[in-house]
């Protein structure tokens, strides 16, 4: 399990080992590929700019949860931006192999972070100690 | 393959995904110097701007590079390791701005 990962980390940085694995697909599917790991990428950045914007616009809030709500979204973004390339390489590889594209828990848990998120901060807004 | 058009614009679509990635840096960007202008967090809070100004920085370059290699009408497929700058350009604001709320203290 942990050697796999490690191969996986290994295609992130190494062209070389890309192109060993099978042949180049069609540059279309590529394309596709690339598109959504900007996708990600984007959303990475939209959680950033989410916790900045928790810390900076949710001053009603008391300073420990507001800093572990603004944190948490930070660590979310860098979590997703990892996984994005993560995805990509993956796909890219499973696409040269003509194997299927890979499977993912990923999209299902930032659903349900995102949902827990927008709960906490509709809660602050709503009973915060400063309505 | 080469030469002929894609009917479905994917070099086209894709140079506008890059633009559309670079405008969420910018706004990323924005909140970080908003950040130290509103609440001036010092010298950490100026290290947090270089970073996420380093980081739009790498950004941009990365797009802009990616962006003249989708200019031909079947390119290829992005490098790994171009990718993975990408992905370490939306990391370093997030690893900044975190570093920045925890150390500045209550």
């Amino acid at each position: 399990m942990g050697g796999r990962l490690r191969q996986d980390v290994m295609l992130w940085v190494s062209p070389r080992r890309m192109e060993a694995e099978g042949s180049a697909p069609d540059f279309r599917f590529s394309l596709a590929n690339e598109r959504t790991f900007l996708a990600w990428i984007r959303t990475a950045l939209a959680l950033v700019a989410g916790g900045l914007a928790v810390d900076q616009f949710l001053t009603g809030l008391a300073h420990l949860p507001r800093t572990v709500l603004a944190v948490a979204l930070l660590a979310g973004g860098a979590l997703c931006a990892v996984r994005a390339i993560h995805h990509w390489a993956r796909c890219e590889r499973a696409m040269r192999r003509g194997e299927p594209l890979p499977a993912s828990h990923f999209p299902a848990l930032l659903a349900v972070s995102t949902a827990l998120a927008s709960l906490l901060v509709a809660a602050a807004l709503v009973f915060g100690p400063d309505r | 393959m080469s030469g002929v058009r894609d009917p479905g614009a994917q070099p086209e679509r894709t140079r506008l995904a890059w633009r559309r990635t670079t405008l969420a840096a910018t706004v990323v960007l924005l909140l970080t110097v908003r950040h130290q202008l509103v609440a001036s967090g010092g010298v950490l809070g100026w290290a947090a701007v270089a970073v996420a100004v380093a980081a739009w920085l790498g950004l941009l370059v990365a797009a802009h590079r990616r962006l003249r290699r989708l200019l031909c009408a079947a390119p290829v497929a992005a490098r790994p390791r171009h990718l993975a700058l990408v992905c370490g350009c939306a990391i370093a604001p997030a690893a900044a701005g975190a570093g920045l709320l925890l150390l500045r203290g209550g």
